[in-house]
């Protein structure tokens, strides 16, 4: 295992948290406020971790477990990126699937401990949150494929060095619209609601404190940043940069991206309800017009 | 000059589905409106070299499917008062993988025929898929307005294959096709105008007083 | 110059008409007079190919045209009596000269977008005058037929577009879309755009003809309008759609795909025929019953192109036999309207005349001897089973028998039945009757003994289009 790799993912875990704030930072100043400091999400880690937890009677060992493992899947998803521009720190072939089955695994134990709390609106938020997970993993996969039809490889070091053409121009936005859905961003979802009846993945989170929290929130931090580097890398071919541009090129368009994120939150509203699966097709119908592309040239 | 035509056809696809998906009428007649610029600056993109001809057809293009069709357009739906649409007989999402359905279809249609002269086979692929999304557009909305529209969309899938033989179907017969879907619109625009009025609505799902 | 003034001369008769009150039928008549002498000229002088070969007269071509000039000339003196009794609205006149217009397009065009303009241009001129009546129900008939109308066109402007594509790169001197050359440089089409091509016309023009299952909207239309734009509908534009397809399959038979072409159009032929005998029976209102009649004829049509030999020839004997027929059926019953005679029951009795037109009509309609279309549908079964096709000419008959069947009991019922309010004898305009007379008698002669040049002009169309003489 070289350097190159493990330096990457130490990078990118260390700037993970930076990424929401910047997304938020970039709306208050379009919509006229200072806000909060770009870094606010790393102190208020470092604040929660000094605290201590509280936990409801009704809940199990399934509620301790989601923090943990939503941590410990991204991180093993983010070992199978390429984040340096040239390999990860493991790769194999067929990898991707296991990348987005770590995603799901996280996702699925964070719905199984909103469901143990027994509370209604946890249950409301983790269905909602199952329905848009399951109409997004299509759009994902079907990225994946026009990634394998363009470069020919099965493994995810390989695939995110493509040259740049028109499908993947698609996939890029395709992907974007994944990261909205899988970080629950706007129009899917609002960070920023304190509305019980309105909340998706925010609910999930709700009855989780301290530590649990501090875990949760730096892996969905986590979890958007890998959302992020995938169009990066899908646009952006590094695999001729020398390391250090590449990691920085990585770094760099995972802020622009979060800076859109932020932009789109200023200037729109959460999709009525009904409305979103409409959205979430819409990410596979042009994921599935990538591939179309892709066989015709 | 060729990524440029496929960025193009790529952004006419887009418009297309966006029309497919959208509710609001107004962002339907706002994507044909910017789908016809697209149209306009085509035959620019798809020339080397700009003749007197190419100019005149993109700016006649421009002039009346990007600006005088949709302007007319939202004056009749300024006149009619609606907002937007209900839902539809087929849901929004089954019309959107329809159109990715019609997209693979005219696209297996595409590479079957060889492409005239030396255009990208997207092109072919792109007018098909207007006609079969345009066809969708008319078959399953209720709204007139918005039938209008997917005429609109079918006639510009119509123009996109069109421009294959721009160098041999002279001026006079593009032209024609200019007129036809300025007038064609037109009279549609008007009768509209008189079925709000008559029906207190655009509902075409409403005109069943006729069957057998 | 001949071609040219045939098409300008009713053009500039639109414009001159448009504002005037429509009260006088007169500056119609006049303006189709002089159209139908010109025609009558170019029956005596041909007139040679002016455009580089854009405008030319060709047999199949002065068919229609004749076809169209007549008709439209006959409806022209129904409408003096009808203005006399209706309001004309305004353009009224002028719109239907811009139809004539736009026909006389079609059928001395060669250049075949040229030919797609003007059915463009048909298309639009009736739009108003289905709505002349500015209510409920006529708007509904408006716009399904705007919007049907409009995709088929589009669908044909396609086609037109994947034939130009077809001729691939021209040699020096072929000129793009003309017929001619389209024939004579058939061998090098390329034959899957040809194919295409074909398809697309067919199912566009054949939208405008009304073949189902693209008839949706000829019921609803010809039950809305006027009898008079009726008629002309079913006489005048059906012609001009069966000449789309009819140059069509020129083409594509000049290329050797006859083979290709040949069950597409009897499949619809066919399919036309169901459906009509299906609608037929039972139909309570008659300017609908007249419509699916009309889809029934135009399925014959198509159904005598497909079968190719001397089914040709019937074709192109049934569409001079259609005009004729469907004209003499919609003015008997505009006329019977115009009476505001009960429409069920006691027509013979209230309005005599038109009552006893209505009733040549039905046996003419329904193709009894001896009136012509007796004959047209006689040669049409002859081609089936001459061709071999047992089968298409005895559901053929079968489904003509069940028509005549429904179209029979719709027609007597109306003449015979006793009225439900006994309403006098209206005295009939010597306008309103003399242009379905006229038709009457024309079809009765085309069943007894078809005039020489006619006989010729027919069976060099027939030709032209693949198919014999008998």
């Amino acid at each position: 295992m070289t350097a190159g790799p493990l330096v990457s993912l130490v990078a990118v875990l260390l700037l993970a948290p930076a990424l929401p704030g910047v997304a938020t930072k970039t709306k208050s100043l379009l919509t006229g406020r200072h806000g909060a400091p770009v870094l606010q999400l790393h102190r208020d880690l470092l604040r929660l971790l000094r605290k201590g937890a509280v936990y409801s009677t009704t809940t199990t060992w399934m509620f301790r477990l989601a923090p943990v493992a939503g941590v410990v899947t991204p991180l093993l998803a983010g070992i199978l990126l390429p984040l340096d521009g040239r390999g990860a720190v493991l790769q194999f072939s067929g990898d991707f699937v296991a990348f987005a089955a770590l995603l799901a695994l996280g996702r699925f134990t964070l719905i199984l401990a909103a469901l143990d709390t027994g509370s209604s609106f946890e249950g409301m938020g983790a269905s909602r949150d199952a329905a848009f997970a399951s109409l997004v993993e299509p759009a994902l996969f079907l990225c994946f494929v026009v990634l394998i039809l363009a470069t020919g490889q099965l493994s995810l070091s390989g695939m995110l060095g493509a040259a740049p053409a028109p499908s993947l121009a698609m996939v890029a936005v395709s992907l974007f619209f994944v990261l909205l859905a899988e970080a629950s961003r706007m129009p899917v979802d609002d960070p920023a609601t304190h509305l019980e009846l309105t909340m998706i993945h925010e609910v999930a989170v709700l009855d989780h404190s301290g530590p649990d929290l501090a875990l949760l929130l730096y892996g969905g931090a986590l979890r958007m940043a890998l959302f992020a580097a995938l169009p990066v890398s899908v646009l952006v071919s590094r695999a001729r940069l020398a390391v250090p541009l590449a990691l920085a090129a990585l770094l760099a368009g995972m802020v622009m991206v979060a800076v859109v994120v932020g932009i789109i939150e200023s200037s729109m509203a959460r999709l009525r309800l009904g409305r979103v699966p409409q959205f979430l097709v819409a990410a596979s119908v042009l994921a599935s017009l990538g591939v179309i592309l892709q066989l015709l040239t | 000059m060729q990524h440029l035509a496929d960025l193009v056809l790529l952004l006419v696809l887009l418009t297309s589905f966006l029309i497919l998906g959208t509710t609001r009428l107004t962002t339907c007649i706002r994507a044909v409106a910017v789908q016809g610029g697209l149209l306009g600056v085509l035959p620019l993109v798809l020339e080397p070299q700009w003749s007197a001809h190419t100019l005149g057809l993109a700016t006649g293009t421009i002039l009346v499917k990007a600006i005088v069709l949709p302007w007319f357009l939202t004056w009749a739906i300024r006149e009619a008062a609606v907002r937007r649409e209900v839902e539809p007989r087929v849901g929004y999402i089954a019309s959107l993988i329809l159109g990715v359905v019609a997209v693979a279809v005219a696209s297996a249609v595409a590479t079957r025929l060889p492409v005239p002269g030396d255009h990208p086979i997207l092109l072919l692929a792109t007018s098909l898929s207007c006609v079969i999304m345009g066809l969708l557009v008319l078959a399953t909305r209720g709204k007139a307005l918005i039938q209008v529209v997917g005429y609109l969309m079918l006639e510009n899938g119509i123009y996109v294959f069109g421009l294959t033989s721009v160098d041999r179907v002279p001026f006079l017969v593009e032209v024609g096709v200019l007129l036809d879907v300025f007038v064609g619109v037109f009279i549609m625009g008007i009768v509209v105008f008189h079925i709000n009025r008559e029906f207190d609505s655009l509902d075409s799902a409403r005109l069943t007083e006729l069957k057998d | 110059m001949l071609l040219a003034a045939l098409v300008l001369v009713p053009a500039l008769g639109a414009a001159g008409a448009y504002g005037r009150p429509a009260r006088h039928g007169a500056w119609l008549v006049a303006v189709a007079g002089v159209h139908l002498s010109l025609v009558a000229w170019a029956w005596l002088a041909p007139p040679p190919a002016i455009l580089d070969g854009w405008l030319a007269l060709d047999p199949l071509g002065l068919v229609v045209l004749t076809v169209v000039s007549a008709l439209f000339f006959v409806v022209a003196t129904y409408a003096v009596g009808y203005l006399r009794r209706e309001r004309g609205g305004r353009g009224f006149a002028s719109w239907l000269l811009a139809f004539l217009a736009a026909a006389s397009l079609v059928a001395v065009s060669h250049h075949l977008a040229l030919l797609w303009v003007g059915m463009e241009g048909t298309t639009l001129a009736f739009a108003p005058l289905i709505f002349q009546r500015r209510d409920r129900r006529s708007l509904e008939a408006v716009w399904k037929y705007l919007v049907i109308s409009s995709v088929g066109i589009a669908l044909a402007l396609l086609g037109t577009f994947f034939l130009a594509t077809a001729q691939g790169d021209l040699g020096p001197g072929v000129r793009p879309l003309v017929l001619d050359d389209l024939v004579t440089g058939a061998a090098q089409l390329h034959p899957a755009w040809l194919k295409a091509a074909f398809v697309f016309l067919l199912v566009g023009y054949g939208t405008k003809l009304g073949l189902a299952p693209m008839h949706t909207w000829k019921p609803d239309t010809y039950g809305e309008s006027p009898a008079l734009v009726a008629g002309l509908m079913a006489g005048g534009l059906t012609s001009c759609a069966f000449l789309g397809i009819a140059r069509a399959t020129e083409v594509t038979t000049a290329a050797g795909l006859a083979a290709f072409a040949r069950p597409p159009l009897v499949a619809f032929g066919l399919l036309s025929l169901a459906v009509a005998a299906a609608f037929v029976i039972g139909q309570s209102d008659i300017r609908r019953l007249l419509a699916y009649s009309s889809v029934e004829h135009v399925g014959l049509l198509v159904l005598g192109l497909g079968l190719g030999g001397v089914g040709a020839y019937g074709s192109m004997l049934h569409l001079v036999n259609n005009a004729l027929v469907k004209g003499l059926l919609f003015l008997a019953v505009g006329n019977a309207a115009l009476a505001a005679a009960s429409p069920r029951g006691g027509l013979l009795r209230a309005v005599p005349a038109s009552g006893v037109l209505l009733l040549v009509g039905l046996f003419a309609v329904t193709g009894s001897p001896p009136f012509g279309m007796f004959l047209s549908e006689l040669t049409i079964l002859r081609a089936a089973l001459g061709g071999g096709h047992p089968w298409i000419a005895a559901a053929m008959l079968g489904l003509l028998a069940l028509i005549f069947i429904g179209i029979a009991s719709m027609i007597l019922e109306m003449l015979y039945a006793p009225a439900a309010a006994a309403s006098p004898p209206v005295r009939e305009s010597r306008w309103l009757l003399v242009g379905p007379a006229a038709l009457a008698l024309g079809v009765l002669v085309l069943g007894v003994a078809i005039p020489g040049p006619l006989q010729d002009l027919l069976a060099h169309a027939a030709s032209a289009l693949g198919g014999v003489a008998p």
